[in-house]
């Protein structure tokens, strides 16, 4: 009975990721080889039974086909991409000096600056994102504080645009890159840079010498818990990108809810995951020596 | 290892030795704190001078003034003539081995060991020849390659040594360095540590709270309290003179009674310990006033124990029962309940090899020693 127990506490994990991940996973992936159909649900079986034929086997790589030849998907994947890596560059640029000032700061003050990085999460995402809309449109604080200092005469367009997108981005997963980092950071032997300055090495020498390496973990990390979300991020290009910001998960819920072509939307997400697992196996490669090392 | 290379030419000596260290007046206060107070210390070239004293006394700030990692709040360092004040750690010619080794745990061995001397701008044919030369001294040549994880502690250690040594600093900084290791690698490592000192002749200063790792080790050393250096002395000065109750309580066991002076004479004080209902002699070349209260201090090593009462003149003896007893193989330690019931420790060598004991539990005793193993404190 114990070994029964114990043996359902290991599996536990696994079970949940058969049941919300790999199984729905295999229910898309099966889809993607379908052909759509107006119907209920609207695509062929896989696997037909009629009076005439006992059974019958369909698939197709025409979505795949198609999702190769039409350039809208792949100038979609590449702006995704493209935006997702830019973003998470300009986090960790701006995550980086934020993360060490607060892993250096007063043990009293570190708790009240964590406290205020993790604050905007009590707020609704998709009403910071509004808050956004509000600030940055014709008639928003930004334009009107400007037009009324005398700095421009016309409003800015700033709202639908791919400067919005990346504010946005930047602004919502900044403390998915702070965290990681903070926590690298936080427990990052002084020693180390001590004695780096000690040996003779001077302080931007000292940075990237030391402290940068040692907090390679904290910033791959970081990376992509900023880079995969973003990479299918749907709601910041919807609301304030403009019409030109045709990223990955726009063209997916266009796919889905706008032409209800599930086998299409199957295969598109079907490549999204290929290409997010990517840089997992690239973050894979290099936790495990730095885990070992920790042990 | 020539015997006295250990302690060169015992510089402290020399009337016109110049100090190759000089702490002038160095005091570090941190908002309110002082955690050091005003500390004069000379050292000269090429000794093993140790900082001892207790957790929070303020040797591990001195330590990092000398590095460079702390500014002093008043009074200068200066190394070979040189004031240090406004020089930054990465241009002072001191280098530190820390307690924790700070070896980089990204770098190989030889790497780690490269590291000052790349900073410094040399020849890569210069560093490669440094770098094995070093390897070899501190006996970790085929460990070059290795990564600082898959080293043991006292390897690490070497490699921080290494690393330190490498760059010729003028002073090398250790803290704590035997504190990580365990008791018979500290043995071996004392005496490593003393021998790699003597071949490059670069001056040591060792920062410890372990009283014998800093007897063993150093040449001179200085003890302190409360920010203070309250004593400065060879070893043997430190241990056989010790200047108030502290420093003799600091350095391994010692016996310590409250006395009255009764009667001076030949710079041999008779005292009176009322505790103990006893006469006690002491030399001390000080003079001492009549009825002023003296602490007397003796090392359980200078008691001698007798059955029979000893009756030689001018000696201080006590009567008790054993109370406890240590054997320790090549010593027995005794602890003495005297009839006030104060606790004496005494020791003695096992010279003689035997079985059985010559004194066991609740045998009566003498304790005597001599007026000039008996330490007087005033303070």
């Amino acid at each position: 009975m114990d070994i029964v127990w114990r043996r359902f506490v290991i599996l536990a994990p696994y079970l949940w990721l058969l049941i919300f991940f790999l199984a729905p996973f295999a229910i898309v992936f099966k889809i993607s080889f379908s052909d759509p159909l107006v119907a209920s649900p609207p695509f062929t079986p896989l696997f037909t039974r009629s009076e005439s034929i006992d059974f019958a086997f369909f698939f197709t790589l025409d979505n795949y086909r198609f999702l190769l030849e039409d350039n809208l998907y792949w100038i979609s994947y590449f702006k995704s991409l493209k935006i997702a890596f830019i973003s998470t560059l300009l986090c960790l640029l701006i995550s980086y000096p934020m993360a060490y000032a607060m892993a250096r700061a007063a043990p009293g003050w570190k708790n009240i600056l964590l406290f205020l990085v993790i604050l905007p999460f009590w707020t609704s995402f998709l009403l910071r994102v509004y808050a956004w809309m509000s600030i940055l449109s014709t008639n928003g604080l930004i334009n009107n504080s400007l037009m009324s200092l005398g700095i421009i005469e016309q409003p800015l367009k700033l709202l639908y645009t791919d400067f919005a997108v990346y504010l946005g981005i930047v602004y919502s997963y900044l403390p998915f890159m702070i965290l990681p980092l903070y926590a690298n950071l936080e427990k990052l032997n002084l020693d180390y840079m001590e004695a780096a300055a000690d040996l003779g090495g001077r302080p931007l020498i000292v940075f990237r010498d030391v402290t940068l390496p040692l907090s390679l973990p904290g910033i791959i990390a970081g990376s992509l818990l900023v880079f995969i979300p973003a990479i299918g991020e749907f709601v910041i290009p919807s609301l304030l990108g403009g019409l030109d910001s045709l990223m990955i998960g726009r063209t997916l819920y266009e796919e889905f809810f706008g032409n209800r072509d599930w086998p299409m939307s199957a295969a598109v997400a079907t490549i999204l995951l290929l290409i997010l697992i990517l840089p997992m196996m690239v973050f894979q490669h290099y936790q495990s020596p730095q885990e070992q090392q920790e042990a | 290892m020539n015997k006295d290379l250990h302690k060169p030419d015992k510089a402290w000596q020399a009337p016109d030795e110049a100090p190759f260290i000089q702490i002038e007046g160095v005091s570090k206060d941190f908002d309110g704190y002082l955690a050091v107070n005003n500390i004069d210390l000379n050292i000269y070239k090429g000794e093993l001078f140790a900082i001892l004293g207790a957790s929070g006394c303020g040797k591990t700030t001195l330590l990092r003034m000398l590095a460079g990692f702390e500014t002093p709040s008043a009074g200068r360092i200066l190394i070979d003539g040189v004031d240090m004040t406004s020089i930054p750690p990465y241009e002072r010619p001191v280098n530190m081995m820390f307690q924790s080794y700070a070896v980089f745990p990204h770098m190989n061995v030889d790497k780690n060991i490269a590291y000052g001397l790349k900073k410094e701008g040399l020849a890569g044919s210069e560093i490669t020849q440094r770098v094995s030369e070093i390897l070899e001294l501190v006996q970790l040549s085929e460990f070059a390659k290795r990564k600082p994880h898959q080293l043991s502690g006292g390897q690490r250690q070497r490699v921080a040594l290494a690393r330190a040594l490498v760059k010729k600093p003028k002073l090398l900084l250790l803290d704590e360095p035997l504190a990580a290791l365990d008791k018979k690698l500290r043995e071996h490592t004392q005496y490593e540590l003393m021998n790699i000192q003597d071949q490059t002749g670069v001056t040591f200063m060792v920062v410890t709270h372990d009283q014998d790792e800093a007897m063993i080790l150093s040449s001179r050393l200085a003890v302190m309290q409360e920010g203070q250096v309250i004593q400065t002395g060879t070893p043997r000065e430190v241990y056989e003179f010790p200047c108030n109750r502290y420093v003799a309580d600091f350095f391994g066991t010692i016996n310590l009674f409250n006395t009255q002076v009764i009667e001076t004479n030949n710079e041999v004080i008779k005292t009176r310990c009322n505790e103990l209902d006893a006469i006690l002699f002491a030399s001390s070349p000080d003079s001492h006033e009549i009825d002023s209260g003296i602490t007397i201090a003796v090392r359980p090593e200078k008691i001698n124990l007798s059955r029979e009462k000893p009756s030689a003149e001018k000696l201080s003896v006590l009567q008790g029962v054993v109370w406890d007893l240590g054997y320790y193989g090549n010593l027995s330690i005794y602890r003495v309940k005297t009839k006030s019931g104060q606790i004496i420790q005494a020791s003695a060598q096992n010279r003689i090899r035997s079985a059985t004991r010559s004194l066991e539990w609740d045998d009566e005793v003498y304790l005597s020693w001599e007026p000039t193993s008996s330490v007087v404190l005033t303070e």
